[in-house]
């Protein structure tokens, strides 16, 4: 059965679907309700009205799709939340999920003028707030188009990318069809983001909502096993691949095989299948790596109820590229992050349990190299290792795929950032796999900026968000609406 | 410390802050809590054969976060008895001697008229307020803004007053009328002591757009009802100027219109009130506000070295003129400062479409102008071109920051010339004719 269907007239259950249900778990871990509580009506309004409303806003600079953010709140000040919605989903299809999951502090409230001198406007809650409002009533903010072109439009992989492709495709009336190898697409929005950040109906939901646009999407199919790519590019006359990353990189030390040691990003697949009193979490965990998936699954360890949670990094704290927000939250929420602390072995009994984790101190030289400092090790308890160092590159996979296909020495596939081409004529990308790993925004922004591209491709129509002349910048350089050149923010 | 006593017509009070007659003001209850908390006098709601009011009765214009921008009201003059309102007017001056209490009246016949004055004295009040400005229900009775929009029956009923009033005798005037000079030369022809405006002002605030009936909602209907507070300062501001500035009608002002703290006061006593009356603020976050206002207006006082309230009384009055004595060959221009400035670009769009098209938005970093706060790499800012600049203030009205856009005077040199001695120098053949803007 299709999923809108069973989203629409079922709702979400747990036994059919198999993916967790926020009412059945979180009165067992508050910890993992959402972090965030929604805003009122009144504190929406509230909200809306500190926007100034700027012209050529940086918050739209800032925005990898380029959101109208002043004119969705100026829609929501005046009680108008339905037209909000329209207006944040026309520019990104997974707007409902952004607004939970996006670092707006380097993204949009980040970029928010009334920030310099105090609190920037809650972009993000108030996006929540207009896309909870049509979800929660079932309004169609978005019409499906009524004459399709002649043209199909394959779509690899169901993750942001694609879903940000496939969506924009089929309102410009070009009929697409989504290969998703897990039995949901969505990527990661559907299994690998916090729990206490998102719940994975958000991200059913609005696969309900590009389905609702007549969008195919088949689950369980992988291209290049069950689908010949050739098929692909006989069939289709356009395609455009979003396959992300793939495993986990491996540590590389004795002991890592075995019970006790995982992927961080199974351990958080498993919150979201799993009755949370299932997910198996150590009393001690120790998770390796230094970013914000190595941040997620430390702090959803503790919540879950680790007795200690730590985090250790190779290098000091400036180097890690998690964001300062997310390590203070780690932190407040009682977890430890070890600094220049290099794992050596993983210690298991005789039994084969994991027992302790043995590490070295670091040293980073003035030129930035690393060593370890001889004698320094030590070995905190720890009964579970999370691993989150890094995904691998899709290079192989897209080899055998499209053996045509140009990629660059990172193992990301080559592509103009303006259109998402690739080397080959027929084949776009966009998202991980060909910027070898951001945020869930620049991905539907990616995805879309290549529906564009095949849009003029197929129908000779260039087309493209509406612009005001300045939002292109000056002198000639585009600042961008976001989606195009998308301006980041240092954190305050 | 200032002294902010005041003495309007012959009415002498602490302080120049008196609630207006209104809903605070309808009980003995009220005057005690209001002296205790510091007003320096209290107009008594309007004291008239009793009336009786509607359910539901006040709506107001919400703006944005801001609620009660401006309040209508429907209700009427006291609805309690004339000897209960005299009483407790008796009550309250024997507790509170040295503030001001000053009976509200409306009636219609002379011996009614005279009949309310001498009941008003025997009871102790200070002075009296002919209401002649209630724009709703006492007008349709030949009442309120009925009389204050005729200047003549005004004056015929003002001088009823004056041949039984020993206290001073306030007429306080509708702001519904074409020229609201006419009504104050009116009472002051009357022999009237002293003038206090504005009245509310003909209002509906809204139309509920599912009933398509506007509030106050009374059985399915609503009414015009009278408008006042913050929103209708700068209309009051207006009238009392212009009765300020007119020589005929000079008589002391008592300043109403939206007053909501000390700086309103202020600029109302600037303006050429002696004194100011208050009471949306009132109804809004009660009594208490006048700790504020007297302590900021004491402090303002204090700051501009002035020894009392009179001598801030009328400063501002003839910095007004009319239009064609103003000088064409003055200059002012927009400048922004750019350590302020966050980058909104409001003042640019606002310029762009809603004025003169003479702010650009240019390339911060080519034009040596560097990121100030808030503004980011490859971000425009604005500029104005100050030859196009015709400074109509409207860029510093937008900006949301403080000070970051200061119209400033841009000297020319020119001999000042107003419209008047242009129009002469036209006519003599002194100069030709200044070219029209391309």
């Amino acid at each position: 059965m299709r999923l809108a269907v069973l989203v629409r007239e079922y709702g979400i259950q747990h036994d059919s679907l198999t993916m967790n249900t926020p009412h059945q778990n979180d009165t067992l871990f508050p910890l993992m309700a959402d972090k965030n509580a929604p805003l009122t009506d009144r504190a929406a309004k509230a909200e809306a009205l500190r926007c100034l409303f700027c012209f050529d806003a940086p918050c739209i600079a800032a925005c990898p799709t380029g959101i109208d953010i002043p004119t969705f709140i100026r829609k929501i000040s005046t009680g108008h939340a339905a037209g909000a919605a329209k207006t944040i989903l026309t520019a990104n299809i997974l707007g409902a999920s952004c607004a939970r999951v996006c670092p707006t502090q380097v993204l949009c409230e980040g970029a928010c003028v009334v920030g310099h001198d105090h609190e920037p406007v809650k972009i993000g809650l108030l996006q929540r707030y207009a896309t909870d409002y049509v979800t929660e009533r079932d309004i169609q903010v978005l019409e499906p188009v009524k004459n399709w072109s002649k043209f199909r439009v394959a779509v690899v992989g169901g993750g942001p990318a694609g879903l940000g492709c496939a969506a924009e495709l089929a309102q410009r009336g070009h009929k697409v069809v989504v290969f998703e190898k897990d039995s949901y697409a969505g990527g990661l929005n559907t299994y690998g983001i916090a729990y206490y950040k998102m719940k994975p109906q958000v991200s059913l939901q609005e696969l309900a909502l590009v389905e609702s646009l007549g969008v195919e999407i088949q689950t369980g199919v992988t291209v290049g096993k069950d689908i010949p790519a050739e098929k692909l590019l006989a069939d289709f006359d356009a395609v455009f691949v979003g396959i992300g990353l793939g495993r986990g990189v491996k540590l590389g030390v004795p002991g890592e095989e075995g019970p006790g040691v995982r992927e961080a990003l199974d351990f958080i697949r498993d919150i979201h299948e799993l009755p949370l009193a299932e997910v198996p979490v150590g009393k001690h965990v120790v998770v390796i790596g230094g970013g914000n998936t190595a941040i997620d699954a430390v702090d959803q360890a503790k919540r879950l109820g680790a007795v200690t949670a730590a985090l250790a990094y190779r290098r000091g704290e400036d180097q890690m590229s998690a964001y300062r927000f997310e390590r203070e939250l780690a932190r407040a929420d009682g977890c430890t992050i070890l600094l220049n602390a290099s794992p050596v072995e993983i210690l298991r009994g005789t039994d084969g349990r994991v027992c302790g984790v043995k590490f070295v101190r670091t040293e980073v030289d003035a030129c930035g190299k690393m060593s370890p400092v001889a004698g320094s090790e030590w070995i905190p308890p720890c009964d579970q290792v999370l691993l989150a160092i890094g995904q691998t590159k899709q290079e192989g996979f897209l080899r055998k795929l499209f053996p045509q296909l140009k990629i660059d020495a990172k193992g990301r596939v080559e592509v103009d950032p303006a259109t998402g081409a690739t080397s080959m004529a027929k084949v776009f990308a966009g998202g991980d796999c060909a910027n070898g790993g951001k945020e869930v925004v620049n991905a539907v922004g990616e995805g879309k900026k290549a529906a564009l591209a095949i849009h003029k491709m197929l129908a000779g129509e260039t087309a493209g968000p509406h612009l005001q002349p300045s939002r292109y910048g000056t002198g000639g350089r585009p600042a961008g609406s976001g989606i195009l050149n998308p301006v980041r923010v240092e954190e305050r | 410390m200032a002294d902010l006593s005041i003495d309007l017509g012959g009415i002498r009070s602490p302080n120049p802050f008196w609630l207006a007659s209104g809903p605070p003001t309808s009980t003995a209850y009220q005057a005690h809590r209001a002296f205790e908390a510091g007003w320096g006098g209290f107009v008594w709601k309007t004291i008239g054969d009793p009336i009786v009011n509607v359910s539901s009765r006040y709506s107001a214009m919400h703006l944005g976060s801001m609620r009660i921008v401006g309040l209508n009201n429907i209700e009427l003059i006291s609805d309690r008895s004339i000897e209960t309102n005299f009483r407790e007017i008796a009550e309250v001056k024997k507790r509170w001697p040295h503030h001001a209490v000053i009976a509200s009246l409306m009636t219609d016949t002379r011996e009614k008229w005279h009949d309310l004055v001498k009941r008003g004295e025997d009871a102790g009040s200070d002075g009296f307020e002919l209401n002649f400005g209630c724009p709703h229900g006492m007008c349709e009775r030949g009442m309120g803004s009925a009389v204050g929009q005729n200047p003549d029956v005004a004056e015929k009923i003002t001088s009823w007053v004056m041949e039984a009033a020993t206290k001073p005798v306030i007429v306080k005037l509708t702001p519904n009328i074409t020229n609201v000079v006419y009504a104050a030369r009116a009472a002051k022809r009357a022999g009237a002591n002293a003038i206090s405006l504005i009245n509310t002002i003909n209002s509906i605030t809204n139309v509920d757009l599912d009933r398509f009936v506007p509030e106050p909602y009374v059985d399915g209907a609503s009414t015009h009802g009278g408008y006042c507070g913050p929103a209708v300062k700068p209309i009051a501001l207006n009238m009392v100027q212009s009765c300020a500035e007119d020589a005929e009608v000079g008589l002391p002002i008592s300043g109403i219109g939206g007053i909501s703290n000390w700086r309103d006061a202020a600029e109302f006593i600037a303006l050429g009130s002696t004194g100011v009356q208050v009471c949306t603020a009132v109804m809004h976050r009660g009594f208490r506000i006048v700790e504020e206002m007297n302590e900021g207006l004491s402090a303002y006082l204090d700051g501009k070295g002035m020894q009392s309230v009179r001598e801030l009384v009328g400063k501002a009055v003839h910095s007004l003129r009319r239009w064609e004595n103003l000088n064409l060959n003055f200059k002012r221009a927009a400048r922004i400062n750019y350590d302020l400035c966050i980058g909104c670009n409001l003042c640019h769009i606002a310029c762009e479409d809603g004025a003169h098209q003479c702010i650009d938005l240019i390339d911060p970093e080519a034009n040596g102008i560097g990121y100030g706060p808030g503004r980011m790499p490859h971000k425009a800012v604005p500029k104005i071109r100050e030859e196009d600049c015709v400074g109509c203030n409207l860029c510093s009205l937008v900006c949301p920051v403080d000070d970051c856009i200061k119209m400033v005077e841009i000297p020319n040199g020119k001999e000042p010339m107003s419209w008047s001695n242009y129009q002469d120098r036209l006519a003599k053949g002194e100069m030709q004719p200044i070219p029209p803007h391309p």
